[in-house]
């Protein structure tokens, strides 16, 4: 019933699956074996696994000694994390990390979130609070440029459904573009009342 | 599971009660219910956010004490901020590993979050707060991020699961400032979460597409649009019962909106679509041999003695097809044959954590097989009292 490591002959626990260009490939390993060969269950192993891939592929930092100086002027100011320590976990040691790494990041970045470079979402009143005036404007015209996009996306789709009598389908977004429009609406009335309160 | 606790198969002398449990496993899971939109397909829908707090170190640089410090902020604050009308938190790092096990099969946990051996006064301080008694928020401090809040909803309900978890994610930010940064967002450990630290997945139910052979296609296509497809228990786990999870990827570029748009309207209702399709399409051309299957699965839930895991699962996934089919109306002693809900409770009570907590003791492999087949008869062969 239970099946056996690939390498050896205890019970495999470790299993893993990657479908690649359509063929898929099975790896059966027990927890010893599977540590010895770099798997861990760990949340979100492609991505890790592309980054590691990617990172080694693309050479983007070469492997220094710990002590050596290239090391420490890459390390972060404030956790002392080194990127080559980042490359063997792919965690980063703190929030600074990312300003630390941030040129080595970003191809990685956009490789493991579809091209995605900057942040587009929800954004934290109080930590927006400290990121000074400009970011806040930049951060809140990407909000809204992304939102038009939608908008923009979701009528076509409400056409479309229409065209194609799927009208369930068709409630659901129009119900969809009402809720974003109501929010646009609260914002603004927010945005008014705060700076009629700082004036 | 708040049948309990006379509906499971006690095989202890009377009076030899076991410890009361901790509260929340001994409720329902809200998302077990089996309702909600697509629930012959959706089983559950879950939403889940990364955070940390800023000018504190993220896991792979906390010495132990910041680790016991970032634990009391996160847990003062989740526990103080009325989040939920019953909230628990539980000490991962001071509960058994049977503990530990039955939150990561509730998918109140990760296994990443549940490992060790045991109460371990060494083990790193971690632990999750849960809303009680419908589970359908947990909040787990000092996982590989000091905050994961997650919110789980029965059937195709991520617009709802976000609205929670949005909710509660403002409620925590009033109270505690969040390492953020205009340009990449919310700032995790792992670069693949950062921007909106936003995990929106489904756990769906496709066996027709399995039985038709096309599950392999859907899993290629899901994979081509940059989602994860993962088994039941998440990463690493077989694709047991026919359970798979989708989930987005990308966090960094992309809005919540727009991740929920593209999961709940654009590619969840097409699986769904192709899920059901496969189902008309057996009815239509291959009944008897499908009537067969799940006849014979439902045969061998009322009748195995013994019972491993993965049978139990495959079968209970057959006869879940049958329930959402009505092909099973006059199986067991009610007029109405077995329910989503109770199919749904013993795909999670099967499990082995789950069962020893059900006979109230630790079993060795073959005492659980035993232990499983019983619980799983008596719960489709007793006549319903509701
Ligand atoms: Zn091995
Ligand atoms: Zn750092």
């Amino acid at each position: 019933m239970n099946r056996k490591c690939d390498h050896c002959d205890r019970e495999a626990t470790v299993h893993e699956v990657t479908v690649r260009n359509g063929v898929k490939i099975e790896r059966h390993l027990c927890e010893e074996c599977a540590h010895a060969s770099g798997i861990s269950i760990q949340p979100q192993k492609p991505i890790d696994e592309l980054i590691k891939h990617f990172v080694v592929a693309q050479g983007l930092t070469p492997v220094v000694p710990p002590a050596a100086q290239p090391a420490r002027a890459n390390a972060c100011p404030t956790c002392k994390t080194t990127f080559a320590e980042f490359k063997q976990h792919g965690l980063l040691g703190c929030a600074d990390c990312y300003r630390a790494f941030e040129g080595q990041l970003l191809p990685l970045l956009e490789r493991a979130h579809e091209g995605g470079q900057t942040h587009v979402g929800k954004l934290p009143k109080r930590a927006m609070s400290e990121v000074g005036e400009e970011a806040v404007r930049e951060a809140a015209a990407r909000v809204a440029e992304e939102r038009e996009q939608r908008v923009r996306m979701i009528r076509a789709e409400l056409d479309q459904a229409v065209k194609d009598e799927r009208y369930e389908m068709a409630a659901k977004l129009r119900d969809q573009l009402r809720k974003i429009e109501l929010r646009e609406s609260q914002a603004m009335q927010t945005d008014a009342a705060n700076e009629g309160g700082a004036a | 599971m708040s049948e309990q606790p006379s509906d499971v198969p006690s095989q202890q002398p009377e009076g030899e009660k076991p410890q009361p449990a901790q509260p929340a496993l001994e409720m329902g899971a809200a998302w077990l219910r089996g309702d909600g939109e697509s629930h012959d397909v959706v089983m559950s829908s879950r939403v889940r956010l990364a955070r940390n707090l800023a000018g504190r170190p993220f896991a792979t640089k906390a010495t132990r004490r910041d680790r016991v410090e970032t634990m009391q902020v996160c847990r003062d604050c989740v526990m103080n901020a009325a989040l939920a009308e019953k909230m628990i938190w539980v000490d991962i790092h001071g509960s058994p590993a049977l503990e530990r096990q039955l939150l990561v099969e509730r998918h109140l946990i990760s296994k990443n979050h549940g490992k060790g051996r045991g109460a371990n006064p060494n083990e790193d301080p971690r632990g999750v707060a849960i809303s009680v008694p419908d589970e359908r928020l947990a909040i787990m401090v000092n996982e590989e991020d000091h905050l994961r809040l997650q919110a789980i909803r029965s059937g195709l309900a991520l617009g709802d699961a976000w609205n929670d978890i949005d909710a509660i994610d403002d409620k925590i930010e009033a109270k505690l400032t969040y390492a953020f940064s205009s340009k990449f967002g919310y700032l995790t450990a792992c670069p693949t979460n950062v921007g909106t630290g936003l995990r929106m997945s489904v756990m769906l139910h496709l066996p027709g597409l399995r039985l038709t052979g096309e599950i392999e296609k859907v899993k290629r296509a899901a994979t081509d649009m940059a989602l994860a497809v993962r088994g039941f228990y998440g990463e690493g786990s077989e694709p047991v019962g026919d359970l798979f999870q989708i989930s987005n990827q990308a966090t960094l570029g992309k809005s919540e909106a727009q991740v929920l748009h593209e999961l709940e309207r654009q590619i969840v209702p097409r699986v769904v679509e192709y899920e059901r399709l496969s189902r008309r399409e057996l009815l239509a051309k291959r009944r008897v041999g499908l009537d067969d299957q799940i006849w014979r699965a439902w045969g061998l839930l009322v009748c195995a003695r013994l019972l491993t895991t993965e049978e139990a699962m495959g079968a209970l996934s057959l006869v879940r097809l049958g329930v959402s089919m009505g092909l099973l109306r006059s199986a067991g002693p009610g007029a109405e044959g077995p329910t989503m809900r109770v199919i749904n409770q013993l795909m999670l009570l099967v499990q082995p954590a789950h069962l020893q907590r059900a006979v109230g003791r630790e079993l060795d492999q073959e005492q659980r097989r035993a232990a499983r087949a019983t619980l799983v008869r008596t719960k489709l062969t007793r006549p319903r009292i509701a």
